[in-house]
């Protein structure tokens, strides 16, 4: 018996890595701002959201890390060889148009989280994007991996710093599990943008591409199954205390609006150094973290779907369109951060858009091939589970189309 | 003819044309019966739905960018048959191997050379597309003119692979006799590369090469391949497969993969091995991976110390398994007790009748079974070793550990 879970708990530590990564990476810059937003204007109110979106997260992730396990393939794959090449090339062209400006937003996050520290972005986005390409390039897979897997443990600086703020613990529980709707539009647009923003279109390829880079196998499925839970948790836990941190240290002193996330590490000044610095540290580290994962996975999944020789372990002679592709983004996604009067945050609303408009064919297509007897044998959805996801996946994407229009009305104004 | 090649992606949906000129419809698929014609393409297919008709390869009169005109009317209805290989279904998107360029590649189009056979046009495979080139035209496909396309792509470079070097995968046994689908362009490429190809694909493709190997072969490839992928393929294999790829392999790496996997199975796998190497690879299990003993091979070259360089080499000859990696001769006392060790090459250059140790033996440097893999390694590196002497409690000769054994003991690393 305690042989059987001492097997189990090796099994686990074997397979992870690609859900905890990739539940973590949704935290980046831009869902750190979403969350500080929110906790800065309505305090403890939006916490009841973080317990649906764990379950959304979970019902995505784990479809996906299973067609992984069981099909031995990335979903680009997938989608290449049932729905053709057509198909495939617009959902890439549209993932990695969205994924640009992703970067974007993550290279902008590194530049404003290092200002707090008084280093200008002329000095420290140059520098980020040079070490982003050189791990990635010069790294194999399996390292860059533990890379990652350090980086996921940094998170808990926001865990720190929420204590710091010493916010009230009761109400925090309390908002947890009491949903609140008000029909206050800002409120509602937060919601959405909560919820929206939490699935992404890179996360489903990126999650499926390593678990299958990872070798984990239909038999160790049980255990990667686990790891996926784990992670989206975690990513909720993180989530929680940064509402929580601006709650506390915000929206109790005054409801506002705040303009990034490094407004948020600002106002936790008052609470001590150490809080602010931490929130501060937090960002630089989500943000260099996505700024290294979108554009590999951005480049591999492009790849694959298209036929391209792809991966890291390749020389620039034998994959140069990889190469030059994640090179591109990486270059583009840090250089316009150095233009001054760049419309970022227009750039930011564009992806949105994009994101949302790929969305629901992701959903769709990954809930078609997960019920593939042919492709899942044994491993297709229950009637049960099957009847959950297509809920999820119509809450998410009614919720998505729903951030487009509020995008695009920011963006025409 | 005004232009021989014709593309696949412009065979689908170009009109059929009776003989009054009338169209009949448009081609859906194309098949390959490769039982009747490794190249030619036999059938035709036309319609859409489940209403299909079939337009068998002599029914054709003319084929080009215009259209197909038949010389006969009487089409047969569609019928599923196991014996051929559809184009559009079973080739296009999916993955092949490409034995000359050793990669796993993905089938983007197929070109065809129109030719002539008996006064009337047939459809020759001639290769494979990969590459931009192919992509473009995939994509402009029904956008623009055949004809205009055609202009444009060839400012692209062409990407191809010979039909003669396309290896298909095929998961189904049955279906990869009926489709007379052959392994001999894969077996005869190097196990390293075949090991890399195979790592690549996703597991029931491997499943199915090594289904279908020569056991000597799969062998060869599997002991090149990661350990984790070796377990996976081994754990897809009937025991009975399984136990005939195991014996091929060297002892030592047998029981390396062996340990590798749930007891009760490794147990199964040697039940059915033959004998002999059953026994020297249950003697390796003994030990841990990670010691003398488990990177050691148990087949090795020994003579008695007072024998002749004749017999020495006599002794090479009998281990034809051994015969391409001999470098060291091991003297041995009757008891099998290590007295001294001598580069091959020197038995080979003395007269036959020279007593080994006339030829100044070398003081043997040994490892005890239970010494640790990294103190192995220390010792290959600070005496320059080709090979080293493993002995056991008693002093006696158990195995021996060749420099190969040491270079994947330290790439795994």
């Amino acid at each position: 018996m305690f042989k059987r879970a001492k097997y189990h708990l090796l099994v686990f530590f074997a397979v992870i890595g690609p859900g905890f990564i990739t539940a973590m990476v949704d935290n980046d810059a831009g869902g750190i701002f979403t969350y500080s937003q929110a906790g800065a204007k309505y305090g403890y109110l939006p916490l009841w959201t973080l317990l649906p979106i764990t379950v959304l997260l979970v019902v995505t992730q784990e479809m996906c890390s299973r067609m992984g396990a069981v099909t031995g393939k990335g979903l680009s794959d997938l989608i290449r060889e049932e729905y053709g090449l057509r198909t495939t090339f617009f959902m890439m062209a549209a993932l990695v148009a969205a994924n640009l400006t992703n970067v974007m937003a993550n290279f902008a996050g590194v530049a404003s989280s290092l200002e707090l520290f008084g280093i200008s972005r002329y000095f420290t986005v140059p520098l980020a994007a040079a070490a982003v390409w050189l791990l990635i390039v010069k790294g194999s897979y399996a390292r860059v991996e533990k890379i990652f897997l350090f980086a996921t443990i940094l998170y808990v600086s926001y865990i720190i710093s929420g204590f710091m703020v010493k916010p009230d613990w009761k109400e925090a529980a309390l908002y947890s599990v009491k949903p609140v709707l008000m029909l206050d539009p800002g409120y509602i647009t937060m919601l959405i943008g909560m919820v929206g923003t939490s699935v992404a279109p890179w996360m489903q390829f990126y999650l499926q591409a390593a678990v299958v880079e990872k070798g984990i196998g239909a038999k160790d499925y049980a255990e990667s199954r686990i790891e996926v839970i784990v992670g989206c948790v975690a990513m909720s836990v993180i989530a929680f205390f940064i509402i929580v941190s601006c709650a506390g240290a915000i929206h109790s002193v005054k409801p506002r609006d705040i303009n990034d996330a490094t407004d948020a590490a600002l106002a936790l000044k008052p609470f001590g150094n150490a809080a602010y610095l931490l929130f501060g540290a937090g960002l630089f580290n989500a943000s260099l973290f996505a700024a290294c994962i979108l554009p590999l996975s951005t480049s591999y999944t492009v790849c694959e779907g298209l036929g391209f020789e792809s991966g890291v372990n390749k020389s620039f002679r034998e994959a140069p369109i990889f190469y030059w592709l994640f090179t591109g983004l990486i270059v583009i996604g840090a250089g316009v951060i150095l233009v001054p009067g760049f419309p970022l945050v227009k750039m930011i609303l564009a992806s949105q858009v994009l994101n949302g408009i790929l969305l629901p064919f992701v959903l769709v297509f990954m809930l078609l091939l997960v019920n593939k007897q042919r492709l899942m044998k044994k491993w297709v959805n229950s009637r049960f589970y099957n009847s959950v996801a297509w809920m999820s996946v119509v809450v998410l994407i009614g919720l998505t189309l729903a951030l487009i229009v509020l995008s695009i009305r920011d963006l025409l104004r | 003819m005004a232009q021989e090649l014709l593309y696949l992606t412009e065979l689908l949906g170009l009109r059929v044309y009776d003989l009054k000129g009338r169209v009949l419809g448009r081609v859906s698929d194309a098949a390959l019966v490769p039982v009747i014609h490794p190249v030619r393409v036999d059938r035709i297919f036309i319609g859409g739905g489940l209403a299909w008709l079939t337009i068998s390869q002599d029914q054709v009169q003319r084929v080009g960018l215009d259209g197909i005109f038949l010389n006969d009317e009487n089409l047969t209805p569609y019928h599923p048959d196991e014996s051929m290989l559809r184009l559009e279904r079973d080739l296009l998107d999916q993955q092949i191997i490409d034995a000359q360029g050793r990669k796993v590649v993905r089938v983007n189009d197929v070109t065809f050379e129109v030719a002539s056979e008996e006064g009337h046009d047939v459809l020759l495979i001639r290769e494979v597309d990969i590459g931009l080139r192919s992509v473009f035209r995939r994509l402009a496909q029904g956008v623009l003119p055949r004809r205009i396309i055609r202009r444009i792509q060839s400012r692209i470079a062409p990407n191809s692979i010979g039909w003669e070097f396309c290896s298909i995968l095929e998961p189904d046994p049955q279906r990869r006799l009926r489709l007379n689908i052959s392994m001999s362009l894969i077996e005869k490429m190097r196990p390293a590369d075949l090991a890399d190809i195979v790592e690549e694909l996703s597991p029931d493709d491997r499943e199915a090469l090594f289904e279908a190997m020569e056991p000597e072969i799969a062998a060869e490839a599997l002991s090149e391949v990661e350990p984790e992928i070796q377990t996976q393929i081994i754990e897809s294999l009937e025991t009975e497969r399984a136990a005939d790829i195991i014996e091929e392999m060297d002892p030592d790496e047998a029981a390396d993969v062996l340990g590798d996997l749930e007891e009760q199975m490794s147990e199964e796998i040697l039940e059915e091995m033959e004998d002999a190497p059953k026994a020297e690879v249950e003697e390796l299990l003994e030990y841990d991976e990670d010691t003398a003993g488990g990177l050691m091979n148990t087949a090795f070259v020994a003579v008695h110390e007072s024998a002749t360089a004749a017999d020495a080499l006599e002794a090479v000859r009998s281990q034809p398994d051994l015969t391409d990696g001999v470098t060291t001769i091991f003297l041995t006392d009757i008891d099998g007790r290590l007295k001294g060790v001598l580069p091959v090459t020197r038995a080979l250059i003395a007269r036959p009748d020279a007593a080994l140790t006339g030829l100044n033996p070398e003081e043997p440097i040994t490892a005890h079974v239970d010494d640790k893999a990294a103190r192995v390694a220390e010792l290959f590196d600070k005496y320059n070793l080709l090979a080293l002497a493993v002995v056991d409690e008693e002093g006696r000769m158990a195995g021996a550990v060749t420099a190969d054994d040491i270079i994947t003991l330290l790439r795994r690393k």
